[in-house]
């Protein structure tokens, strides 16, 4: 029942409620939208903390595409030999959650701990995205380095499991089955990953649906007629 | 061509006594708001000194505005689209309040609370921002009047770049004040940075304005701004510039910082120039010869006909023909550009200072039996030329001593005159007296409408007036509000 609510039910509700609020927010309060910065505030530790978390988040982004989206059987198919996948796997995703753990850990010392400044500027919905983020990590690291890394033939492989569940939410679909034999913390973290869905548009986070491609082509200097 | 219509701004320098009026007159209607504690939109700043934020002219370190590279093409200082955009996770040449300065204010309760004893209560500076006792160390205004001055003064990034060596002694030494607001250029580096596009320039009158609502906190605008005139709102992480008080300007009355300056030093008027050629000027090889020419005559027909075709309304071609600032740049060429070499092609302008005549005019190299040897006087003066040229020629003395020369010119001209007597000071500047009388009567006595000639905006467009009956942008929100626990 319980795996039926978080497998079947909550996906579907925490994207409704990421798709209705984004909708709702850029059309409110484009005022707010923002990447809310605090280089303001603090600059120095956030000059390495943060490309670190960015980039390491974005590899993190990456992998999880790459182990969710692409089949077990096209990369056996393409002559990849799974004890050979595990392994570039396992390290790519140990040296991306390192970064992003490192990132995270200085990003949050800065704001809660070491500067006054900094816990002025931060809002409600930083502090609950904080909480979800960094379970998270300390789940997906758990994942990466508990369940699989530590094993040479990995007793659990999500691929078999936690994937299939995954593509199958997108069919409209949702194979609860594959689920069943996923260890609990792969569980937490597949629900919990739709929860940071969930809070995404009600956060800082929507910063990501900014990402300025247009810069790339637009002419340098921008003119606007007055009241426009 | 494409001729376009630019708000400007000259401020003659001699007559800045410093008070700072335009500062807080300009804070109290703009930036009174939390959040924005340890902004500026105008700030007055002694020379030589470190400027605010603290040598801000150092472009080594901060990398603002423009240059020109090997090949010839205007490039940010910060690097192409590609580097720029690698910046985007951290910024590292964007200041923080730790570059400009923590706001401070008193605990002025403890005077009221303290108990009767026999000592006098002390309000102890606290953080406006978070509340807590510091200890104040830095300031917009802190090297005021040469504050401070072996420390500060020598700082100055102006004075490293001189051959002249300038003493600091106090008695030894000169100074004068550079009121600063946001230069509102033909090719604003702010603009060109922003990620976002969300810094523009208006079409009507060359105002630069941040859209609140298109920007996305990238902050590339302010570490872009050579002259440090864009700033990060703390709580709403948004870029805030000086407006250039456009609601008033479009009503025709002048900016705030310009309608209470005490010395009534500032000008604001329009000039005519031609988009096209922004990019051109931007990058020309002398930047003092292209901020000029980049101002048009308009009085050429040339010009005139193409700012008709261009739908340039007629009360503003009228108000371009009236412009004081037109006068006192090009045709009596005693204004200059605040730093030309960062290549904005900034549009407002300054009036060096004249200042008293060194003891030893003729080891100068003038003639100092001869008090109205106009050459010997701008040579012989306390402030350096290269000091003056650093800031407002990008190094061209001459273009400095030029204008100096005409104000001294000016003084030695009305004297004669009131006097009774013949002079060939208009000769000797290479003016007719007429130029010189004109240019006294700007100087000296100009009423508030010959120092402000400011043509209304054309509301026509009933959509432009509907898409502004939306209210109050900075009501609410989180600069809006007080935080707990303060007064
Ligand atoms: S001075 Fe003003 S217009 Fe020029 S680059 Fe700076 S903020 Fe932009
Ligand atoms: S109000 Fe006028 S005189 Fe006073 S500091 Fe500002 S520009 Fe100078």
């Amino acid at each position: 029942m319980l795996d039926l609510m978080l497998f079947a039910v909550w996906p579907y509700v925490a994207v409704a409620v990421c798709l209705v609020g984004l909708v709702w927010r850029w059309r409110v309060d484009q005022f707010g939208w923002t990447t809310l910065t605090s280089l303001l505030s603090e600059k120095r530790i956030l000059n390495w903390a943060s490309p670190l978390f960015h980039v390491g988040a974005l590899l993190v982004i990456l992998g999880h595409v790459a182990g969710l989206l692409i089949p077990k059987a096209w990369t056996v198919a393409l002559g990849v030999p799974p004890a050979t996948y595990h392994l570039v796997a396992v390290s790519l995703g140990v040296v991306a959650g390192a970064m992003l753990t490192v990132g995270t850990v200085a990003l949050v010392l800065r704001r809660f701990i070491l500067r006054t400044r900094l816990r002025l500027v931060t809002r409600r919905g930083d502090i609950v995205m904080y909480v979800i983020l960094g379970l998270q990590i300390v789940l997906g690291l758990w994942q990466t380095i508990g369940f699989t890394a530590l094993e040479a033939r990995p007793s659990f492989d999500y691929r078999d499991s936690v994937s299939l569940w995954f593509r199958s939410i997108f069919v409209l679909q949702p194979d609860v089955a594959a689920m069943t034999p996923a260890p609990w913390a792969f569980k937490a973290h597949a629900a919990l990953a739709f929860a940071l869905i969930a809070v995404w548009p009600f956060s800082r986070l929507v910063h990501v649906f900014s990402i300025p491609i247009g810069y790339l082509t637009r002419p340098a200097i921008v003119y606007r007629h007055q009241g426009s | 061509m494409k001729i376009m219509a630019q708000m400007a701004m000259v401020m003659n320098l001699d007559k800045c006594i410093g008070c700072a009026t335009c500062s807080v007159t300009c804070k109290q209607t703009w930036t009174n708001r939390d959040g924005v504690e340890h902004i500026w939109f105008n700030n007055v700043e002694t020379n030589p000194g470190v400027g605010y934020p603290a040598r801000w002219e150092d472009q080594r370190r901060w990398r603002g505005g423009w240059r020109v590279d090997q090949s010839g093409r205007l490039c940010l200082r910060q690097g192409n689209k590609a580097e720029r955009l690698a910046r985007i996770f951290n910024n590292p040449e964007a200041p923080s309040l730790d570059d400009y300065y923590e706001p401070a204010t008193y605990d002025y309760q403890r005077l009221i609370k303290a108990p009767l004893t026999g000592l006098t209560p002390v309000a102890r500076p606290l953080s406006a921002i978070t509340g807590e006792p510091m200890a104040i160390k830095f300031g917009p205004n802190w090297d005021d009047d040469l504050g401070g001055s072996a420390l500060w003064a020598a700082r100055d990034p102006d004075l490293e770049a001189i051959a002249t060596k300038v003493e600091l002694a106090f008695e030894q030494s000169f100074m004068f004040h550079l009121p600063r607001i946001c230069e509102h250029c033909l090719n604003p580096a702010c603009v060109a940075a922003c990620p976002s596009g969300a810094m523009f320039k208006r079409v009507e009158d060359g105002i630069v304005l941040a859209d609140q609502d298109k920007c996305r906190g990238f902050r590339m605008c302010v570490s872009a701004c050579p002259y440090k005139k864009v700033y990060m709102n703390r709580l709403t992480g948004k870029a805030e510039k000086c407006t250039f008080c456009f609601p008033r300007i479009e009503e025709g009355q002048e900016t705030v910082c310009s309608e209470t300056c005490v010395g009534r030093l500032r000008y604001i008027g329009v000039i005519l120039y031609d988009r096209d050629a922004v990019g051109a000027l931007a990058a020309a090889d002398n930047p003092l010869a292209a901020c000029r020419s980049a101002m048009l005559d308009p009085h050429d027909p040339g010009v005139i006909a193409a700012a008709k075709s261009d739908g340039l309304p007629s009360d503003w071609l009228d108000a371009a023909q009236a412009s004081p600032i037109y006068e006192l740049a090009i045709r009596q060429l005693v204004a200059l550009p605040l730093h030309p070499e960062y290549r904005t092609l900034p549009m407002v302008w300054y009036i060096p200072p004249l200042s008293p005549l060194l003891e030893a005019t003729g080891a100068m190299g003038g003639d100092d039996t001869d008090a109205d040897d106009i050459a010997a006087t701008v040579t012989a003066m306390r402030i350096p030329l290269d000091y003056l040229a650093q800031l407002f020629a990008a190094g061209d003395q001459a273009a400095v001593a030029g204008s100096l020369m005409r104000l001294a010119a000016v003084r030695q001209h009305m004297r004669a005159r009131s006097l009774g007597r013949d002079d060939s000071a208009a000769e000797a500047v290479g003016a007719s007296p007429e130029d010189l009388e004109r240019l006294y009567h700007l100087l000296a006595v100009a009423k508030r409408s010959d120092r402000f000639v400011i043509p209304k905006a054309h509301h026509e467009s009933t959509a432009q007036v509907a898409a502004w009956a939306g209210g109050c942008p900075v009501g609410g929100g989180p600069g809006a509000t007080r935080r707990k626990g303060r007064a």
